[in-house]
């Protein structure tokens, strides 16, 4: 029972990270109609960034949050700039495809020139576990995901409350409308996709507090976030994030249960079971 | 105010528009008539900039606005109400008003425009939180309008406000219509409802796959055998 009880923190744990990261993709999805197959690869980067920080200049990874944010909004618009845009105006499969190339590019050129090898932070601000009555609570992980869930929140009031927020959703809910109210939807493309990728910039920040970085990390992330941003709902924030802590749950339940081996076969089957039933996803209109 | 000059507009090789002339002056209400597929949504969306002529010009006060984008075009007073209402619909009431003032920096001009829409259709205030989508055709249609007029335009183009709108409420939105002209702004209405645009009109224009094919008073094509026959079944 304290095991399961244990399971269940470790599961909305990676879970809330799962969310973050599914929030950028879905975001992009819902405003532009691409698929940023590069998501998991642009995670990768950040984590990398952290890494180099805390190497070379002795930034812990937390400290690093805002320079990865930056440095990763920076990253989306540049390639929404000079590689999406130019294929928005061809067919589906280009903007596929192309995305898809940034994803292989990325990763291979990180293993060319840092090696394929796993890194990870030695000493970072964060480290220990704490002990409540028989629940372990590892702090960085636990930090991490209230990181998460800050920023998640963060992009919440932001898209709801600020002008330029509203506009997004507007471009999200119908793109024409959007551009009648005089909204520069070129411009909006660019700050969803730059956003998108600032998330995930944070959530790479405070992944290296913990987890091992290596040029083919954002493979498995990237997998887990479509199948999450498939669940909620393609384009769906709140769909994702309540996706995002259900896969973590299931993942690490499953895991459990059944064999950690099976953990993302489990995560996949709920997700062929909910499509089946419910084709738009839970929170898909 | 508002001067089309031998426009021709095409998808993709159709000519949805072709060598059409009209003009718009200033505090007019300017029907524009014709059946479905006539070209009349084609007209508005040139004129706000959402397709580019591939003839001809359109001239807003002297200055040419065709091949301007959209965003740049709404700076210059003109706002478009579309066809279907095009709310945004997960988004509050309130919420869509504000993005129909999206062009507006000013503040204090934003909430006066509220102001002024709200005394236009005081029943928005108390369903200022609700989510527009769950409004009902005349009033989404009446949200839609003020959502257009937020952005303090001088020349308000009305794509079929009466469409799916239940008929005792149709002659509502033409009040309304009239009672915005009747504060200053200019209107160009398009609708397939030829009998109530006719009315409410000082002039009008007949748009038939894609020409203009009469021009006159709203009284004068009332009594035109082409429109009697045509659009209103006498």
């Amino acid at each position: 029972m304290d095991q399961l009880a244990q399971q269940l923190v470790n599961g909305v744990l990676i879970g809330l990270v799962y969310s973050l990261l599914a929030i950028g993709l879905t975001l992009i999805w819902g405003v532009m109609n691409v698929l940023n197959f590069a998501h998991g690869e642009f995670l990768m980067i950040g984590m990398f960034l952290s890494y180099w920080l805390y190497v070379m200049a002795g930034v812990d990874p937390l400290f690093s949050i805002p320079i990865n944010a930056v440095a990763l909004f920076l990253l989306g618009m540049l390639v929404y700039r000079f590689i999406i845009s130019k294929v928005m105006k061809g067919p589906a499969l280009a903007q596929l495809v192309v995305t898809f190339g940034i994803s292989i590019f990325l990763a291979n050129f990180a293993a060319l020139v840092w090696t394929p090898n796993f890194r990870s932070i030695e000493h970072t601000l964060l480290s220990g576990t704490w002990d409540i009555s028989g629940l372990k609570l590892s702090i960085p992980k636990f930090v991490t995901s209230i990181g998460s869930v800050a920023t998640s929140l963060g992009l919440f009031c932001f898209l709801k409350k600020t002008r330029i927020g509203k506009a997004i959703l507007a471009v999200e809910m119908d793109r024409e409308a959007a551009v009648i109210m005089g909204i520069n939807t070129e411009r909006i493309n660019s700050l969803s996709f730059a956003i998108g990728s600032a998330l995930v910039g944070v959530a790479g920040a405070l992944l290296a507090t913990h987890y091992y970085i290596y040029p083919f990390v954002g493979g498995s992330f990237g997998t887990i976030c479509f199948c999450i941003v498939a669940l909620g709902g393609f384009g769906s924030i709140e769909g994702a994030f309540v996706a995002g802590i259900l896969v973590g749950v299931v993942q690490t339940l499953g895991g459990y249960i059944f064999d950690p081996a099976y953990k993302l076969a489990i995560v996949f089957i709920m997700y062929l079971i909910t499509v089946w039933i419910r084709p738009q996803g839970l929170r898909g209109w | 105010m508002l001067l089309v000059n031998n426009l021709s507009v095409g998808y993709k090789g159709l000519l949805a528009i072709q060598d059409a002339s009209f003009k718009v002056n200033k505090g007019e209400i300017v029907s524009l008539i014709g059946s479905n597929g006539a070209g009349k949504t084609t007209m508005l969306k040139a004129i706000l900039g959402l397709l580019k002529p591939m003839k001809g010009e359109i001239r807003l006060n002297g200055e040419v606005i065709s091949g301007q984008p959209a965003y740049d075009v709404v700076k210059k007073k003109i706002s478009l109400v579309p066809e279907g209402r095009r709310l945004f619909s997960r988004l509050s009431v309130q919420d869509n008003l504000l993005l129909g003032a999206y062009t507006v920096q000013n503040k204090d001009v934003i909430a006066e425009s509220l102001e002024m829409v709200l005394r236009l259709f005081p029943w928005v205030k108390e369903r200022a939180g609700q989510r527009a989508g769950t409004l009902s055709g005349g009033e989404q249609q009446q949200v839609a309008i003020a959502r257009g007029l937020m952005s303090r335009p001088d020349l308000l183009m009305l794509d079929e406000p009466s469409l799916g709108v239940m008929p005792k409420v149709v002659s509502e939105i033409f009040t309304t219509v009239e009672r915005i002209a009747a504060e200053g702004v200019t209107v160009l209405l398009v609708e397939q409802n030829v009998f109530e645009a006719l009315q409410v009109c000082h002039r009008a224009y007949v748009l038939q796959t894609g020409r203009i094919v009469m021009e006159g008073t709203g009284p004068e094509l009332s009594q035109s055998d082409l429109v009697r026959k045509a659009y209103l079944g006498m």
